[in-house]
């Protein structure tokens, strides 16, 4: 395996120092529904943010505001220290244009509960049109870099499947290999693991194990306690739109400080 | 305890029904089977009776016209109105989606009507009120409503029996294809959108590389019947004297009154057309299904060889060659 090739960048002392991505607080509504309640995060170029909580508590929302899948109405997301998804123009503040917003959601990479695969495309074309449709890579440059890339997922051999081919672990390896192709600075994971049979989970979790040792910038919404624990340097965990609880992974899930997430914890790990 | 399945002190199996094991597996006798076998005869006698014995059919007339010149040019004059249509109601019914799937309002309003009024008006109405457009604007021109027009032509020069069969036959197309066209796009899952977007890739992209194959899988059957349809649909250019196939076979049977040999040309010319329709049918079926249709009934060797990685240039080649082989 081409490690230069494959691994995201390592973080410098300079990027340790400020924060690669920081929300503000970020407001976020469906109709009247109040579904991201004044957020406040920052994430350090290299670590693993593990977000948790339970279900319909807004963590998909934020990723997805995060990768500018949803509009945020309040609060802003700061890439480098630069606003993401709105610019100012003449005083007031808008949406960026589509070609801009492209362009920044190229900092993320993104990999879905429902792997979102395209059916049409076999492995290695899913993972190659990314690079091809955005970058103009050339065909027989995008294919390589998507054979090794496969390889490093552990699929050297299912390139030429379709995904209806693959197993479910199969098939959110390809996803991973298809965000990492774009050459993210922050890999965005919803759920990667729910939607797949148990005894599939670990073979996902090992290949994000090892971006997160090969140094990549990651923030991931999972239930996955014991990944957390292991993988994280902060867990932060939501309930209703808002964080209620922030702490280093070693902590966090012994000592909670608060009622919410000591209930939380305990009711997940009973299961 | 130690199961095994060859294990046969029970004695519940015989010996005689131990043997039958090794007896092929076949069809199994049925009467429903033979009856339709019957079925199939006597249609097939009546038919015959009915095309071949019947001397009213006259077949030698249909064989001599088939291929006159005539008819070879009412023919050609089909094909190319058909072909001319499709293109051109094809642009129309995309450009339509794509203005009633805009999120400018103005653009929704507009292809929603155009779909209202064509999925509302007969296509006979709407072939004779193009083609007698000059008697309601005598000259068509470009420029500002109640002012003088920059350009101006008379109508009647630009709306010719072709143009206006032309237009007529795509507008139509152009408004019921729109709605095939969004019934494919809301068939796709909102998750492919969001992989398109989240890689950055441009909506016009998405639908050209990766979104529109998938949106043509689903709809090639209606789209297919459209098509046919509208193919079909050029025989009632004859209203306005355009001298398609149809229109040929009626002028000759209004001369020699031999109108059902005459009708049967027309048939069969509509048979061999609508043939190489769906021949194209069932290839694109095929194409668009690539991924969708599990590959069945490979043998081990086969799959072996379909999963091994295809690096090179040839890739596309060699996929195209197997997606036909499924
Ligand atoms: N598109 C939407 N329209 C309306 N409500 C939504 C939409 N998306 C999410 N919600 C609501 O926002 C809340 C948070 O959803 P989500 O972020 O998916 O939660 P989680 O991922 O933590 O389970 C839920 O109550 C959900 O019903
Ligand atoms: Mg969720």
């Amino acid at each position: 395996m081409n490690q230069a090739q494959v691994a995201t960048r390592i973080p410098t002392e300079e990027t340790l120092q400020r924060p690669i991505l920081e929300l503000v607080g970020i407001q976020k509504h469906f109709g009247s529904f109040h579904a991201l309640k004044d957020v406040n995060l920052s994430v350090q170029a290299g670590s693993v943010t593990c977000i948790v909580g339970p279900s319909g508590s807004g963590k998909s929302t934020l990723l997805r505001s995060i990768n500018m899948l949803e509009a945020i109405d309040g609060g802003a997301i700061y890439f480098k220290g630069e606003m993401i998804g709105q610019e100012v123009v003449r005083r007031r503040r808008v949406p960026v244009s589509a070609r801009k917003a492209r362009q920044q959601v190229l900092n993320f990479g993104m990999v879905f509960q429902g792997f979102n695969l395209f059916p049409n495309l076999t492995a290695q074309e899913n993972v190659m049109v990314g690079p091809r449709l955005v970058r103009g890579t050339d065909k027989r440059q995008a294919a390589e870099r998507a054979a090794l890339l496969l390889d490093s997922v552990g699929l050297k051999n299912k390139g030429a499947n379709y995904p209806s081919e693959l197993s479910g672990g199969q098939k959110q390896r390809v996803a991973i290999a298809r965000a990492l192709a774009m050459d993210p600075e922050i890999l965005l994971f919803d759920e990667p693991t729910s939607a797949l049979d148990p005894e599939l989970v670990g073979e996902v979790l090992a290949v994000m194990k090892e971006l997160a040792e090969r140094g990549s910038t990651m923030i991931i919404v999972t239930h996955e306690m014991k990944f957390a624990r292991d993988v994280a340097d902060e867990v932060i965990m939501m309930a209703d739109g808002q964080i209620v609880e922030r702490g280093l992974a070693s902590t966090i899930f012994t000592n909670p400080r608060t009622e919410r997430a000591r209930s939380f914890f305990s009711s997940i790990s009973k299961q | 305890m130690q199961v095994s399945i060859t294990d046969s002190d029970s004695n519940l199996v015989t010996d005689e029904s131990r043997a039958s094991a090794a007896l092929p597996i076949g069809k199994r006798a049925s009467t429903a089977r033979w009856i339709s076998y019957i079925l199939a005869i006597y249609v097939v006698v009546l038919a015959l009776e009915f095309f071949v014995f019947n001397r009213n059919w006259h077949w030698d007339t249909v064989f001599s016209y088939m291929f006159s010149q005539q008819i070879m040019i009412g023919l050609g004059n089909t094909i190319l109105l058909t072909i001319f249509s499709c293109v051109l109601g094809l642009i129309f019914g995309i450009m339509a989606v794509w203005a009633r799937l805009s999120n400018l309002w103005v653009l929704r309003t507009a292809a929603g009507l155009y779909i209202w009024v064509v999925r509302a008006t007969p296509l006979l109405v709407i072939l004779l009120m193009i083609f007698f457009l000059g008697a309601l604007v005598p000259t068509l021109g470009i420029g500002l409503p109640f002012l003088e027009p920059l350009v101006e032509t008379p109508t009647n020069q630009v709306i010719t029996r072709f143009t206006a069969a032309v237009l007529g036959l795509s507008l139509y197309l152009g408004g019921k294809s729109a709605e095939v066209l969004r019934s494919g796009v809301i068939s796709i899952d909102s998750g492919q959108f969001e992989a398109c977007k989240a890689l950055g890739i441009s909506q016009f992209n998405a639908y050209l590389r990766i979104i529109g194959p998938q949106i043509i899988r689903v709809i090639t059957p209606s789209m297919a019947n459209e098509l046919i349809t509208m193919f079909k649909n050029t025989s009632l250019v004859s209203v306005i004297g355009f001298a398609e196939l149809l229109t040929t076979v009626e002028l000759i049977y209004s001369r020699n009154f031999k109108t059902i040999p005459l009708l049967m040309v027309a048939v069969l010319w509509y048979l061999v057309l609508t043939s190489l329709a769906m021949y194209g049918q069932a290839r694109l079926e095929k194409r668009f299904g690539r991924g969708f249709n599990r590959r069945v009934g490979l043998s081990p060797a086969v799959e072996q060889q379909a999963t091994e990685m295809v690096v090179l240039d040839e890739q596309t080649e060699t996929q195209t060659s197997r997606g036909e082989g499924r």
